[in-house]
């Protein structure tokens, strides 16, 4: 059943990138979360607040509504409140210091052959999986 | 402003949906595809190249036109220059996904789950962008002419 477990992938990476050129070629931006996440919560200056919002608010409830009726996540997540909030500072930063995450850079500048994003994606997955190494294989703190 | 706001919370709704059935909402998923030295798992690839379609050819349609639907003009970065603060906060940013398993979008998605774990990365990852914004004279970027 190897088919299967990359149909999953394929048909939501699908969605999101058919979300992001939607993004783009109704609103003309960038969908980027921490981009959005940080116009939501009033943290720019394009006053890109309320699109943020939506955008976010359309996120959970997606979510909430695939994982009722499609497919219901089975998640593996660390519960160290210390780790959680290390982690989610340094993204928080990082994200806003490097113009974007996953989706900004990953998702949608890889797709218009952005150099800035094409280097900032090699960067984050490169650092994120010596990170993982580090932690799993090295000090064995992550599960 | 009212079919901006709708079109958000559709593509929202469309993101929240792919980052379901793609499992990027689940961090152990993520962090298995980080684990080259373990027992790797490929499917952020997967996903990452099904986005790249669709996203390649909104960005094909958009380069033969000159405004975007339901704005007047298109908020694309222009900025081409590989900088420090590219290099530094994209590598700020690996080492928090590397810890975790999250990134801004999964993480969002999770709350949808009321887990106590993902309300408190996303409230540490706004503090995060709140102290960038404290630390920063942010700058208007620079968009393209249309």
């Amino acid at each position: 059943m190897t088919e299967i477990n990359y149909l999953w992938p394929l048909a939501g990476g699908l969605l999101i990138g058919l979300s992001a050129g939607l993004y783009l070629l109704l609103n003309g931006r960038i969908a980027g979360i921490s981009g959005l996440a940080a116009a939501a919560a009033g943290l720019t200056h394009d006053g890109d607040s309320k699109l943020g919002l939506g955008f976010l608010a359309g996120i959970i409830a997606g979510a909430w509504l695939t994982a009722t009726l499609v497919r219901h996540p089975d998640i593996t997540l660390t519960s160290s409140p210390a780790l959680l909030i290390a982690a989610g500072l340094i993204v928080g930063y990082g994200t806003r210091l490097g113009s974007g995450c996953t989706s900004g850079h990953g998702v949608c500048g890889l797709a218009r052959l952005s150099p800035r994003s094409l280097a900032a994606t090699a960067i984050f997955i490169a650092v994120a999986g010596a990170t993982v190494f580090v932690t799993r294989h090295l000090v064995g703190v992550q599960p | 402003m009212r079919a901006r706001m709708l079109a958000a919370i559709v593509c929202g709704l469309i993101f929240g949906a792919g980052l379901v059935i793609s499992d990027m909402i689940n961090p152990g998923r993520v962090l298995a595809f980080l684990d080259v030295a373990g027992s790797w798992d490929p499917s952020l690839a997967f996903v990452m190249g099904g986005a790249l379609i669709p996203s390649a050819v909104a960005n094909i349609i958009r380069s033969r036109g000159s405004a975007p639907l339901l704005d007047s003009r298109f908020y694309v970065p222009t900025n081409r220059s590989i900088d420090w603060k590219l290099v530094t906060g994209a590598a700020l940013f690996g080492l928090g996904w590397g810890l975790v398993g999250f990134c801004p979008g999964p993480a969002i998605a999770a709350l949808s789950t009321g887990r106590w774990e993902a309300a408190l990365f996303v409230a540490a990852m706004l503090v995060g962008m709140l102290v960038y914004r404290l630390s920063h004279r942010q700058r208007l970027p620079n968009y393209s002419a249309n």
